[in-house]
């Protein structure tokens, strides 16, 4: 048996160099590519150069003579690297251990809190994530009802510099909550109306209206950081994510928030459903979180959550599939399998976790899909990737670079049981 | 109209004691006593629900009545009152209140630290929750306000109770009237009461409701133990108490929907009959009341329409809220048809008059007036044994009645008098004539005209005109008997001078004088031109004929019942040309036909005939499977699911908390998943006994229990246990480290084996213990446990405390690291039940890994994937196939995950778990492989029923949408017609998750 493991481990060597670039310009091929915008490539090949796509196309397309390294992909589906959105990645590594805790600052208006510099690159639960294709993660900070500003971040990477895709993206507003539940866990009691619900909004709009006027002036006498943490948020420059669930609170927040220029998007959207039409017609971006919930009502449909993304599809509302937290990120592309199951496209599908990701986020210039000029950042496996009874995911680059998957924890400790229990290793790395 | 004899005193109340009724008392001056003799004469006389006596009398003597009849003579010395036209009925009795005690004070929180045992000074339980000792004739003190509150409701008795604790000692019957307690006290101890709201007590236990209903049990086995131990063991008052108050009469608060329905079961279990004080939602479910033969006090608090105007948030109301409102009156009239004996509450209205309103709507809503009366009247005198004295007016009973100007029922009923033990508390004048009709008045040489109209004993008055055009002009009126005033602008114009008129009123004039802005005397008479004719005749309210109440309940009463016409029933069925995953040796059979009969699987083959009058199912192409089973759940669970105030709690039990009004059950059934165990919380290292159910949507809790449930209790190690993620001041209750963790079980293992050879050694002498019964079990391997776990330390060490006292671990649920002693555990027998990928929410998650369940099947443990979670419960399929993705498990062994291995766990896959003949007809029809995240649900069968189909689900979803506007529409009808209204708001369901620890009460509570 001792000598069955060594020579799996000798076959894991095998398979992993079987993926790994020598070069910074070579051209993978013999792959079936899902762009990522809707369009499949079948016996495709994808040529890379510097860390960035510079070629994509059927196979027969591509001057193949031009690059001396070639790849053969071996006919596994190539899906441009997922983008998770909306995460704690890097800020929490055990959520009941208050130590390793870093997202949620007190405070109320926290404008100039950056979630950046608390990101941990050696989180052991990136390579858990990495291993299942995310690659590139919104990273958002929580506490008050301004938490402060995102940044979008590499999984792979030494520190928090180097990981950084775009820094300090958008700002993070908690919208209030118009109900307030009485009662405890054993006996939950009546439901009052937020009587703050009001002045809390009226606050805002003051907040946010001194905050404008503040950034029109470009060296105010009176340095304020927090007010000078918001400047891009008024020129469009940068996003407004306003996390809210509730149909009539996200109609009330567009109204509220729109004089002052900013860029709405909103994030949760439990309800974007019922007001789709509106989302459409205002062209407002959403990024739904955890389609893996259970219906908000009573007598809402039983898989309410589950096809929402296909309405909003329908209706023509951009939106991005995520889910808030740290370890389950790794789930992200069942978020969209889940979805296809209700009705969503399938490469519409990719795309909630990949382009629209990226779009919605303002990188779709640099990230979320396979195409000339973007990152050369892309995953390979061997089927369908939205559904686990076929993920199986065999490689990894980033910008260019293949990673080692093997750096994930939970794959060196089944390694080491699998050996003291002198189990076969089975071929596959997942 | 006249009063022949009657003094004032009458309408002032009497000054001195009727009678001399605390001999025991000095008296301060010269004796007052009188006999109280009055005779009621021209009455209408309900004298009980069923006879109503016309123009008849009434005789009452030193507060009991003497003779009723229609030819009574007045006897010397009886006062005489005419009471030509109005009606006379029997005083109500109130059975659930605290009228005329205050309440026991909230004590101190403990600053969120725990508190285990009572504080209460005296030889008293050890919970202070349990106070039989409390006696409300003791505590009572006559409340005015409050007496005479309810005498306008038309009570004249009140079953006073200080409601506090699960057991609550005993009530007090009162009369209400204003005198002393001496007076007014009827029956010092009229009954015992129950509840399982722990009140005012501080103490941590109970946390939960299956904890409260676990200390009733004990205190009643403690209780029977007490009686027989012998003198000097234990000298506790409140098990003495407890034991004397065991001949009243029995009361169960039981206001929350099913608690009656628990009660009854404890009442089976001890011999005992309850009276039950319910919540006003009993016509959902009358069969079981039926079967119970309950006996109900239910409340007329029947919930405002909600404003439904914005269409966003009318869609908060659930749909039982929404047909709540519509059936609630109609709760009385339903117990009435069911032959159910109940009487009615004031408790929950906003004011006791308020009665008087909900009663019209209780009888439009279809209620006899005769049941109506009955359970005001007779029917709790009969509950308080008491049928005797009380509820009727006959000769011998006590002289408690209200006069009312007109039947009860009709809208311009005024109740004008109550007498309460022969002494009168007067409302309105009955010497008071009815001066309502239209006069003309002169004032001087000016003439009006003036019409008086309104209530008979509250009239108003406006000024009117010969031209009718001209808009009448309110005066302000107040008439006391036999002076009038009157006052205002007896003209038009709005800036003339107030006048004001004070006169008498006599047989249809009016003399007086007015003074004018100037000071003028002058002189006023008025006469009667004409007798008031009122707009429209006294009548009943009307019935409300299309309510129809019985064919809109729902089974359940949530959004996706059904309707008692719409119940799935059990039929033959033929699944044709499927792929069958047996789990059996065959495997997945493709083409393949099912034949399911009797809620069994009868056939499995190719080209199976179709039996005459079965259901084909057309499966080509899709996946038939047996159900899904969870091994861990915490849906469909009430009020709490965790007792983790004590370091162990195997005294408590799920299987007396299930909710079958879930809509988590219908929602799990369209994940395919037809059975879950649902199991106690990880608070405590015993935590309670579990219930296996199966998703039987529609049926009460206990007809859930899945019949042939192997006995489990779950047992949990680790963070919870030890209260690390319960705050800092949760640093007392042992244990606080594994190492402890390990001491606890040794202790009640210990304990649990010498109650074991106690009992067999002497059983009337030994204490029964409900906790140890359940440890007992697990020593007497008639009892499994499933314990919650997570790593490698605590996991061996609990095999090896089993090994010690020779008996195995059935499950480890959860077990994250299992993988690391999978060799161990097969070696001691145990299964294991596990995530698929969860960790890194906690420190003992830190080494948990997605290939465990891989890892444990490899080693021959049998294992399965659990949800602990509403949501993950509706896809475990997903959650199996993650081990074909980790790992690379087969697709037929990952489904057994979910299927047939925790079937095996749970000890009843003889009859679950896999397609064979003769096994339980539980199977879902799946549109694609079921492992595949593209894999929908399309039928779930239970017992060969279809709960949920696609098909079904279609036509629940638009039966919902237009069962929900036709009530909406309802309601907006009725706001329009100005009725009250409440604002929409949602209401939060609370999800349980195995962490989910109360501190305490206001100390707040978190999840892990």
């Amino acid at each position: 048996m001792k000598k069955w493991s060594l020579l799996v481990l000798l076959f894991w060597a095998i398979t992993a160099s079987v993926w790994a670039q020598k070069t910074d310009h070579y051209l993978l091929k013999n792959v079936r590519i899902h762009t990522g915008q809707g369009d499949i490539i079948e016996e495709g090949a994808i040529a890379v150069k510097a860390g960035k796509i510079v070629d994509i196309g059927p196979a027969k397309e591509l001057a193949q003579k031009n690059y001396k390294e070639q790849i053969d992909g071996q006919g596994q589906w190539v899906y441009p690297a997922l983008i998770a959105a909306n995460t704690q990645l890097g800020l929490v590594e055990v959520e009941a251990v208050r130590a390793t805790l870093d997202f949620r600052e007190v405070g109320y208006f926290n404008p100039n809190i950056r979630s950046v510099v608390a990101y941990n690159t050696d989180s052991e639960i990136l390579p858990t994530i990495l291993s299942n294709g995310i690659l590139y993660s919104q990273v958002v900070p929580e506490g008050g009802r301004i938490s402060g500003q995102s940044s979008v971040l590499r999984l792979s990477a030494f520190n928090w510099e180097d990981a950084a895709v775009e820094l300090d993206e958008g700002t993070h507003l908690w919208w209030p909550k118009r109900f307030q539940f009485t009662g405890w866990w054993a006996a939950p009691g009546p439901t009052k109306l937020n009587e703050k619900y009001r002045p809390t909004i009226a606050g805002l709009q003051l907040y946010l209206a001194e905050a404008a006027a503040y950034c029109q002036q470009e060296a105010p006498e009176k340095k304020n950081i927090k007010m000078e943490s918001m400047r891009g948020l008024f020129s469009g420059e940068k996003r407004l994510y306003v996390h809210v669930d509730e149909a009539k609170a996200m109609l009330e927040a567009h109204q509220l928030l729109s004089p002052y220029g900013v860029k709405l998007v909103f994030v949760g959207a439990a309800e974007a459903w019922r007001i789709a039409d509106f989302l459409a017609e205002q062209k407002i971006p959403v990024i739904l979180s955890n389609l893996h919930a259970l219906p908000r009502l009573e007598h809402d449909d039983v898989d309410q959550p589950y096809k929402t993304p296909a309405i909003l599809h329908k209706k023509g509302v951009k939106f991005a599939l995520s889910m808030q937290g740290s370890w389950n990120q790794r789930n992200l592309a069942f978020q969209a399998g889940q979805a296809v199951a209700y009705g969503l496209p399938k490469e519409v599908a990719l795309a909630a976790i990949t382009s629209n990701v990226a779009e919605i986020l303002g990188l779709s210039e640099q990230i979320g899909s396979l195409e000339k000029g973007k990152a050369a950042s892309f995953i390979l496996s061997k089927g369908d990737l939205l559904d686990m009874r076929s993920s199986q995911i065999m490689a990894a680059y980033l910008d260019g670079k293949l990673l080692d998957l093997d750096k994930d924890k939970q794959k060196q400790l089944y390694k080491k049981y699998m050996d003291k229990y002198e189990l076969e290793m089975p071929a596959s790395k997942n | 109209m006249r009063i022949v004899y009657l003094c004032l005193l009458l309408y002032l109340g009497l000054g001195a004691s009727l009678l001399a009724q605390r001999p025991s008392f000095p008296e301060n001056g010269v004796v007052d006593q009188r006999e109280g003799c009055y005779l009621f004469t021209n009455a209408h006389i309900q004298t009980g629900p069923k006879q109503l006596l016309k123009n008849a009398q009434l005789l009452i003597k030193e507060g009991k009545i003497v003779a009723v009849g229609q030819d009574l003579k007045r006897p010397k010395g009886a006062v005489e009152i005419d009471l030509a036209g109005k009606y006379i009925y029997p005083s109500f009795i109130e059975l659930s209140s605290n009228y005329g005690l205050s309440a026991n004070p909230k004590k101190d929180n403990n600053q969120g630290r725990p508190q285990f045992l009572s504080d209460k000074k005296g030889p008293f339980s050890w919970n202070e929750a349990i106070r039989p000792e409390q006696r409300a004739d003791q505590l009572f003190s006559p409340d005015k306000k409050a007496a005479k509150a309810l005498r306008q409701a038309g009570f004249g008795l009140c079953l006073s109770q200080q409601k506090d604790g699960i057991a609550r000692g005993s009530s007090a019957l009162v009369f209400l009237g204003e005198e002393s307690a001496q007076e007014m006290i009827l029956k010092g101890e009229a009954a015992a009461h129950y509840s399982f709201s722990k009140g005012s007590s501080s103490q941590d236990y109970p946390s939960s409701l299956m904890g409260a209903i676990a200390l009733l049990r004990q205190t009643y086995y403690d209780a029977d133990f007490y009686q027989k131990q012998e003198a000097g063991l234990e000298y506790n008052r409140s098990l003495a108490r407890f034991n004397e108050l065991q001949a009243l009469p029995q009361f169960f608060e039981a206001k929350q929907r099913f608690n009656i329905l628990r009660a009854h079961k404890i009442a089976q279990e001890f011999g005992k009959e309850y009276i039950f004080v319910g919540a006003g939602d009993e016509y959902r479910r009358l069969e079981a009341l039926q079967a119970a033969k309950a006996k109900l006090v239910v409340p007329l608090n029947f919930p405002a329409a909600y404003d439904v105007s914005d269409p966003l948030d009318a869609n908060f109301i659930k749909l039982g809220q929404l047909l709540h409102w519509e059936l609630a009156p109609a709760n009385p009239a339903a117990l009435a048809e069911a032959g159910l004996a109940f009487s009615l509450t004031t408790e929950g209205l906003k004011k006791p008059t308020a009665i008087w309103a909900s009663l019209r709507k209780a009888y439009a809503a279809g209620l006899s007036e005769e049941d109506l009366l009955a359970a005001l009247t007779t029917q709790p005198a009969s509950f308080l044994g008491l049928s005797e004295q009380l509820g009727t007016l006959e000769e011998g009973k006590w002289a408690n009645f209200f006069i009312s100007s007109a039947p009860i029922l009709m809208e311009n009923s005024q109740l004008l008098q109550h007498w309460v033990k022969g002494k009168v508390y007067s409302e309105a004048n009955l010497q008071a004539d009815d001066i309502r009709g239209t006069y003309s008045l002169n004032l001087e040489q000016k003439s009006y005209q003036i019409s008086i109209e309104g209530k008979a004993f509250k009239p108003t008055a406006k000024l009117t005109f010969a031209d009718s055009s001209q808009k009448p002009i309110k005066l302000k009126l107040d008439y006391h008997y036999p002076s009038l005033s009157l006052s205002g602008k007896f003209t038009a114009d709005s800036t003339a001078p107030i006048i004001r008129i004070t006169a008498q009123w006599k047989e249809g004039s009016i003399i007086g004088y007015a003074e004018d802005e100037k000071g003028n005397w002058l002189n006023v008479k008025g006469q009667r031109q004409a007798a008031f004719v009122p707009k429209k005749a006294a009548e009943l309210p009307k019935r409300d004929s299309s309510l129809n109440w019985a064919s809109k309940l729902r089974y359940p009463f949530t959004a996706f019942g059904h309707t008692a016409e719409q119940a799935p029933k059990q039929e033959v069925v033929l699944f044709k040309g499927a792929t069958v995953w047996t789990n059996e040796k065959k495997g997945i059979l493709e083409n393949t036909d099912v034949l399911v009969e009797n809620g069994k699987i009868k056939k499995i083959g190719k080209n199976i005939k179709l039996p005459k009058g079965a259901k084909l199912v057309d499966a080509q192409g899709k996946h038939l499977t047996t159900g899904i089973i969870d091994e861990h759940s915490h849906i469909a669970i009430q009020n709490g699911v965790n007792e983790g105030t004590q370091a162990s709690s195997a005294e408590v039990r799920i299987g007396d908390v299930l909710n079958s009004d879930d809509v988590n059950i219908y929602r799990q059934l369209a994940g395919g998943v037809t059975t879950a165990q649902l199991l106690h919380g990880s608070a405590n290292p015993i935590g309670g006994q579990a219930a296996l159910i199966k998703f039987r949507w529609g049926l009460l809790p206990e007809e859930l229990k899945y019949e042939n449930a192997a006995p489990f209790i779950k047992f949990a190690l680790g963070e919870n246990v030890k209260q690390s993620n319960w705050g800092d001041r949760q640093n007392k209750r042992f244990p606080q480290t594994r190492m402890g963790v390990e001491q606890v079980y040794e202790d009640y293992f210990s304990r649990a084996q010498a109650y074991g050879e106690a009992l067999k050694k002497d059983p009337e002498n030994t204490r029964r213990d409900i906790e140890l019964d359940a440890l007992l079990e697990i020593l007497n391997k008639e009892r499994f446990i499933s314990c919650h776990s997570y790593v490698q330390s605590e996991i061996t060490m609990l095999m090896r405390v089993a090994e010690r006292y020779n008996f195995r671990i059935n499950t480890f649920t959860h077990i994250l690291e299992g993988y690391k002693v999978a060799d161990k555990m097969r070696e001691h027998g145990a299964g294991g039940s596990t995530f698929s990928d969860w960790w890194a929410y906690k420190a003992e998650v830190r080494d948990a890994i997605p290939y465990n369940a891989k890892i444990l099947d490899a080693m021959d443990v049998v294992t399965a994937i659990n949800s602990d979670d509403a949501e993950m419960g509706r896809r475990l399929n997903q959650e199996a196939a993650k081990s074909v993705k980790y790992g690379q498990m087969s697709e037929e062994e990952a489904w057994k995950m979910v299927t047939l291995n925790p079937a095996k766990l749970l000890r009843c896959d003889d009859q679950l778990g896999s397609i064979k003949k003769g096994k339980s007809a539980d199977l879902v029809l799946w549109s694609n492989n079921p492992l595949s995240i593209y894999a929908k649900a399309e039928q779930t069968y239970v017992d060969g029923i279809c709960y949920y189909s696609l098909e079904r689900d279609q036509r629940l979803r638009a039966e919902l949408k237009a069962e929900r506007q036709r009530l909406i529409q309802k309601m907006l009808g009725a706001k329009s017609a100005g009725e009250p209204t409440q604002p929409a708001m949602p209401t939060e369901d609370k999800h349980y998750h195995c962490g989910d620890v109360q501190l305490n009460a206001l100390g707040g509570w978190k999840v892990d």
